[in-house]
């Protein structure tokens, strides 16, 4: 195929333009700005001048921040995932249950020796990448809708936490298994995730696929993409992270209980949302929803810094949540209709 | 000023309108990041006149009637309804004014019914004001049969075929009774019989002084039901001329501002071995004992009313939709065709029908757009990484090849032009370097100008090889591009033509037979 058509002018790959994640950036910078002058106004301090406070606050949101990149994953690929908080309280119990220390009374496996922290954790991900399957072959192949098919797993999810010590917590794990909650732990393994899946989305042809079946699924399978085989991929990374988010809450309180992660797929979906994941599928980022994650933590350690009643809090976070949706409206449209 | 909010529904008419023009638009600009897609135009329709906007892909007519029909504000200029300066800021506006649209993607609800599609937003109400659907499915049978159109209002949309969908569409825009009715674009998927139905629509509308505004890209369309003309390149207003005046190729030189020499630059090439062989295909009411030979090198057109089968078919070569009974072989091998990556895994590349449905991701990029089927099986490491340096150079290749209008490739697809969205889609299954080609439509959408380069594309392909399935409504693109034509008609096969003995009427008497 050579010189018989004409060619046309040469098209560039990329324009000069700001990435989308930038408006979001801007977004955080106002907030923190904001508590930065309240701070002063009625605390007298600086908000932002603490490293102690920056420290607590990101500690606070990275386990979240830990589901968060695979809910990203699976809001881009137009699902929803619901049963990562419970995935959080099943597989905090079932790992913790090997991780135990033999000289205190094990609470489910009397006869275990310490086991090395590899045994626990590796258990721990295969069972959240079971609950993953499980939920992927709903949608995928059973064709039920994500919110149905993953409302199903977390309400067996729990159920499987409280059946496990008919309720009992499970506490004493071994030094080794503790380390990955301690101190900057969770920052780090959030850190590490969530720098494997920008690349992943970005790069590979996981995220391709992942960007295109969110998009259009028809035209993804049309385009040669096995969607039910992805789709299942997706689910499987999603309630895995959240797995290892299970793992790093015991961890660090060296404990797990039945009721560990409640709500914790909402908070994640909230930070996915507030970084700019859109819920219609095909939009968004890890490196947007690892924003959207700092900004939840601002406005929470903002409020708690300020002295605010648990109870607005809560009030608070949930009208964030909605303003992040309405913006996101706003942005599509006002790309169409004004620009 | 005219304030659009007072006014009633679309129905109220204003039928006898004395001046000249219905609808004038003066220097009007539109500009979105990195184009401008109009600049300083203007467009006057008369009423009871059919008016036709004619302009190559990306040449902003369709941006025009979305400010018109009040989907985009325009940054300056004006547009005067009956004489008086119009406001509009919602397509509701435009309806209740009396300007109607037909866009040039299909906008209906796949999941409901015929008749709640005809009339959403405007549903009869019973008792309770409750929606009556007994008095919605009478109404919307009295407005097809007014329109002569056979189609089941209870039928679920998704259900139907493309072309099915676009007579609704008219039928929806009709219903209206406004003043003005824009069409963009109306026939570019709907066969010879729907086109001649849809123009004895028009006439009927153009006597009771309705002004249309009519978008196509098939020249012989305008000298059969255009009264004026009017030409935009790049964004400019070129001129507006009496039909009558004008010959084919002067409104290609205002259109493109060069000279398209041929037609369809169909060279003959050597025909080799068979390919593809398709035995007894059939799919319980969809099609039946389907069988055809498809050589090496060789263009074989199918051409067939709307729902003959003709896309179904190409569904079931794929894998999107298997059939049912029947054997497929490939360069000698039997294949059973169970998905789509069995079809690749052979060497096929499909291009459909509906590029809103099954083609594009409107809200991914360009380079997203076109790479997507490489990727499937080509161009990634042992990793998983796209090989991006080299994806890229390819796309930018085949974008310049097939002049892909767009400011660049990180711009989302669904800011491009129609026709260009469709160059996009071509590039995306020529980037697959497939052995057996099936295109549903090729051109649709697409201009004089590009369509003549895409056809050399098809032809160049089919002298290195490829064997190409070229499904068409486009007589004249099936009669000009195919070595052969298979003629479907009801799911069946009614019969094969040589390209020496093929002729419109001949393809019709086995289309209708
Ligand atoms: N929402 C949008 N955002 C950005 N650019 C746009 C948008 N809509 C249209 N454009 C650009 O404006 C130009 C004109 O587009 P338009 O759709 O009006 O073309 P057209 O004449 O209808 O072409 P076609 O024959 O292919 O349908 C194109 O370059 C297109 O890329
Ligand atoms: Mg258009």
């Amino acid at each position: 195929m050579q010189d018989t058509y004409t060619t046309g002018a040469e098209i560039k790959a990329a324009p000069r333009r700001l990435p989308p994640e930038v408006n979001i950036l801007f977004v955080l910078v106002g907030i923190a700005l904001v508590f930065e002058i309240l701070g002063w106004i009625f605390q007298g301090q600086s908000f932002l001048m603490s490293i102690d406070r920056l420290k607590i606050m990101i500690l606070q949101v990275s386990v979240i921040g830990i589901i968060s990149v695979g809910v990203t994953q699976v809001i881009i690929a137009g699902g929803i995932d619901l049963s990562s908080g419970s995935v959080v309280g099943a597989v905090a119990m079932f790992a913790m249950s090997f991780a135990q220390v033999s000289t205190y009374a094990r609470a489910v496996y009397p006869d275990l020796t310490d086991l090395p922290a590899i045994v626990p954790i590796a258990l721990g991900l295969m069972a959240g990448a079971l609950v993953g399957l499980i939920n992927g072959a709903l949608i995928a192949y059973a064709k039920i809708p994500p919110f149905i098919a993953t409302l199903g797993t977390m309400v067996t999810a729990r159920g499987f936490a409280k059946w496990y010590t008919k309720g009992q917590p499970i506490s004493f794990p071994t030094d080794d298994f503790a380390f990955i909650g301690k101190g900057m732990m969770p920052v780090a393994i959030f850190l590490a995730v969530a720098a494997i899946f920008h690349v992943a989305m970005k790069y590979t042809r996981y995220g391709k696929f992942t960007y295109a079946i969110g998009a259009n699924q028809q035209a993804a399978r049309v385009s040669g993409i096995n969607v039910e085989h992805h789709l299942i991929k997706v689910y499987v990374v999603a309630a895995t992270l959240a797995a290892l988010a299970g793992m790093v809450v015991a961890a660090r309180g060296q404990t797990a209980q039945a009721g560990m992660g409640l709500a914790y797929e909402l908070d994640a979906i909230a930070m996915a949302v507030i970084g700019g994941v859109s819920l219609t599928g095909g939009r968004g980022s890890i490196l947007g929803t690892m924003i959207g994650m700092v900004i939840f933590g601002v406005i929470i350690s903002g409020f708690t810094f300020l002295r605010l009643d648990a109870y607005y809090q809560e009030m608070i976070k949930g009208v964030i949540i909605v303003a992040a949706v309405v913006a996101d409206v706003y942005r599509q449209k006002k790309r169409t209709k004004k620009s | 000023m005219l304030d659009a909010t007072l006014s009633t529904t679309g129905a109220q008419g204003r039928r006898h309108y004395d001046g000249e023009f219905i609808l004038e638009v003066d220097g009007v600009r539109k500009e979105f990041p990195g184009v401008v897609a109009l600049d300083n135009v203007q467009l006057k329709i008369r009423p009871g006149s059919v008016h036709a906007l004619m302009g190559e892909n990306g040449a902003g007519k369709s941006t025009l009637m979305k400010i018109i029909a009040g989907v985009y504000n325009p940054d300056r200029g004006e547009v005067r309804f009956a004489g008086e300066k119009l406001v509009i800021r919602t397509p509701i506006d435009a309806l209740n004014c009396g300007i109607a649209m037909i866009h040039q993607e299909l906008n209906l609800m796949n999941t409901m019914t015929v008749a709640e599609n005809v009339w959403i937003r405007r549903e009869p109400k019973g008792a309770f004001g409750l929606i009556d659907h007994a008095r919605m499915g009478t109404m919307t049978a009295e407005l097809f049969a007014s329109l002569n159109i056979h189609l089941d209002p209870l039928a679920i949309v998704g259900d139907l075929t493309v072309a099915q969908k676009q007579m609704i569409e008219i039928a929806k825009a009709v219903s209206y009774n406004s003043d003005v009715l824009i069409m963009d674009e109306p026939t570019s998927a709907i066969t010879e019989t729907e086109v001649e139905h849809l123009f004895a629509i028009i006439r009927d509308l153009r006597a009771r002084g309705v002004g249309i505004v009519y978008i196509t890209h098939k020249m012989n369309e305008i000298f059969e039901i255009a009264d004026e003309l009017t030409v935009f390149r790049d964004g400019k207003y070129i001129s507006t001329v009496p039909a009558s005046e004008v010959t084919r190729d002067d409104i290609i030189r205002m259109m493109v501002g060069r000279e398209i020499t041929e037609m369809f630059p169909k060279v003959d090439c050597p025909i080799g071995d068979v390919i593809l062989d398709v035995q007894n295909l059939s799919l319980p009411g969809v099609f039946d004992n389907i069988s055809f030979k498809l050589r090496k090198g060789e263009i074989l057109g199918v051409a067939g009313l709307v729902g003959s089968g003709r896309s179904n078919v190409a569904e079931a070569l794929f894998g999107v939709h298997p059939a049912e009974t029947g054997d497929i072989w490939i360069d000698g091998e039997h294949v059973v065709m169970t998905s789509p990556q069995v079809a690749m895994d052979h060497g096929l590349a499909f291009l459909t029908e509906d590029r809103k449905e099954t083609g594009c991701f409107l809200v991914l990029d360009c380079l997203e757009n076109m790479q997507m089927a490489l990727i499937t099986r080509d161009k990634v490491n042992g990793a998983g990484f796209v090989q991006q340096a080299e994806v890229t150079r390819l796309v930018q290749e085949y974008s310049a090849k097939l002049r892909v209008k767009t400011p660049n490739l990180a711009e989302r697809v669904e800011n491009l032009s129609g026709g260009n969205q469709q160059k996009l889609l071509i590039a995306r299954w020529l980037l697959t370097n497939p052995r057996i080609l099936i295109l549903d439509e090729p051109t649709r959408g697409i201009d004089v100008g590009a369509k003549s380069e895409i056809h050399r594309l098809i032809t160049a392909l089919a002298g290195q090889g490829v064997a190409v399935l070229m499904i068409s409504s486009e007589l004249p693109e099936v009669l000009g591009m195919s070595d052969r034509i298979m003629v479907m008609h009801e799911g069946r096969v009614s019969g094969f033509l040589d390209r020496a003995e093929a002729t419109q009427v001949r393809v019709m008497e086995l289309a209708a037979k």
